[in-house]
């Protein structure tokens, strides 16, 4: 593939990822509203569209056509840069994360990943060899929107949300990351392709076949779920969703914020959650490894692990939105003492035994 | 290979003009700010040089961690704008010529002993990845690794202690 060809599919891929990926952020508002309503006895939105489908659209609308006002004595600059810094950096993260194997359209193999590389003279796929160590950093530059907005806005309501923010963030960035290194230790590589090639067939006990599938969620269960929970607070959302807590900080970070600029804050969280979803998906439950077809034309064959993975983020959205209608919210001191005493030594002592198992199986 | 002497002339330049913004802002918080940008662009240069761990880290632990730190502290304690000075004499004629001497003998030794000097070359394709680094860490230089960590834990146990309030 030539110089040209190759910059041609990149965009035509970026563009493709960042359309499908923001519908889906749409259209989760659309199916959290539905849900939550669900689960309160109401209908959620019903008005605009069969089942409200076009409310999405209308509340982009919405969003655009609103005045865009900022307040006096907020710091301009830093008003601005805070929500586009947000919402950039959870769609940087989205480069990095693998779909698929390859797919071929028009004579043109690609892989099914922005930064995926397919060699036409070894047809294999590689990506990027740090692809999970990107997303970490991206979501930790990520952080800066947060604070920012809630500092330049100069608001109590405002500051006091994003340092909560910031100081959440922070720690349960730790959990987060020490519970993936036990995966880390099972695959032996931080690239998203190749933990998840390390997960294909099935577990095989004793010289016997189990059919149970090759995925890190069956000895890595406690760092599943330390990722869930750290996961959880990383994104802000319900049962730790202090840094917008409304009765106590009217919205936090992003009070002062409106039109256009807080609906950005509001798409960065939606895309973290999906990042958040892929992620659990490729590292704990074999990405798009899923049943397959042999019979089927190339282009089913290339496309039906994708329809494993969406399956796989459609899960982990609904378990999102599920818990948002179930559980109050923490309180801050339970939260810290929950992540620094609880958490992080969970993590540190999978990370012990993992390792153990490890050098022992050789 | 010309992409990459481009990207490191556009990235250095952005890593130059942070960190001058760094000196010339006022307020605290832009400064903080323009040395995240200084140390993220560090960081692309690293991947330039092939050594992608090394800048997924420097963005992880500098520019993620110790600079939100960083950020935390100007916006808890608040700090405001500092008043801008004429500056000092001294600086005016013993620190710009000092500046303009160093500079210059430096560009003058590289330009004439430059090939003397010599140059790195990178060894393998593997310079700088996430084995490499392990096997340096914690095979050929374990203990000293484990000293530094130590000590640094010594400094954590330290801050702790003083940071405690008295009862």
């Amino acid at each position: 593939m030539d110089t040209t060809t190759f910059i041609i599919v990149a965009v035509i891929k970026i563009a493709l990822v960042v359309f499908i990926m923001l519908t889906g952020v749409a259209y989760t508002t659309w199916l959290e509203r539905k849900l939550v309503g669900r689960i309160q006895n109401r209908w959620g939105p019903t008005r605009v569209g069969p089942f409200g489908l076009l409310q999405p659209l209308a509340d982009g609308i919405k969003f655009i056509l609103k005045e865009d006002m900022v307040p006096d004595n907020v710091h301009k600059g830093l008003f601005i840069l805070a929500p586009a810094l947000a919402l950039t950096m959870s769609l940087i993260s989205i480069a990095v994360i693998p779909f698929g194997e390859t797919i071929t359209i028009a004579g043109q193999t690609t892989a099914l990943q922005i930064s995926g590389i397919w060699n036409s003279v070894t047809g294999a796929t590689s990506d990027i060899n740090i692809g999970l160590l990107i997303i970490l950093g991206v979501t930790s530059i990520g952080v800066y929107g947060v604070a920012l907005a809630g500092w330049s806005s100069n608001s109590k309501y405002s500051l006091l949300g994003s340092l909560r923010a910031s100081a959440q963030m922070i720690s349960y960035e730790l959990a987060l990351g020490l519970s993936l290194v036990g995966i880390l230790l099972l695959s032996g590589s931080l690239s998203l392709r190749e933990i998840v090639g390390a997960q294909s067939g099935t577990w095989v006990l004793g010289g016997q076949n189990t059919h149970i599938p090759h995925w890190f969620i069956f000895p890595q269960i406690i760092g599943f779920f330390i990722y869930l929970l750290a996961a959880f607070a990383e994104t802000n959302r319900i049962p730790f969703d202090l840094p917008e807590a409304e009765t106590e900080l009217v919205a936090g970070y992003h009070t002062e914020y409106s039109s256009m600029k807080f609906a950005m804050f509001f798409m960065a969280e939606y895309v973290n959650m999906f990042t958040v979803a892929c992620l659990a998906s490729l590292l704990f439950f074999g990405g798009w490894h899923g049943p397959t077809i042999h019979s089927a034309p190339a282009i089913v064959q290339s496309l039906l692990p994708v329809l494993w993975f969406a399956i796989k983020v459609f899960f982990f959205i609904f378990l999102y939105i599920w818990i948002r209608g179930t559980l109050p919210r923490f309180r801050y001191d339970q939260l810290m003492a929950f992540g620094w005493k609880f958490l992080l030594p969970l993590a540190i002592a999978n990370i012990i035994v993992t390792s153990f198992i490890v050098a022992w199986r050789g | 290979m010309i992409i990459h002497q481009i990207l490191f002339i556009i990235f250095g330049i952005i890593c130059v003009a942070g960190a001058v913004n760094l000196l010339v802002q006022r307020h605290p918080i832009n400064s903080a700010l323009s040395l995240v940008v200084v140390m993220a662009s560090l960081a692309l240069i690293y991947l330039l040089l092939g050594a992608e761990f090394v800048a997924a880290i420097q963005v992880i632990v500098y520019a993620g961690a110790i600079m939100v730190l960083f950020v935390f502290v100007i916006m808890l304690l608040n700090a405001g704008s500092e008043e801008r000075t004429r500056g000092s004499h001294i600086a005016l004629f013993i620190g710009v010529p000092g500046v303009v001497v160093l500079a210059g003998t430096v560009a003058w030794l590289l330009i004439h002993s430059g090939g003397q000097l010599g140059s790195v070359q990178i060894s393998s394709s593997d310079f700088g990845n996430t084995q490499d680094i392990a096997h340096l860490l914690f095979k050929d230089f374990l203990l000293p690794f484990e000293i530094t960590s130590v000590l640094i834990l010594i400094a954590i146990m330290g801050a702790v202690v003083l940071g405690r309030k008295e009862s």
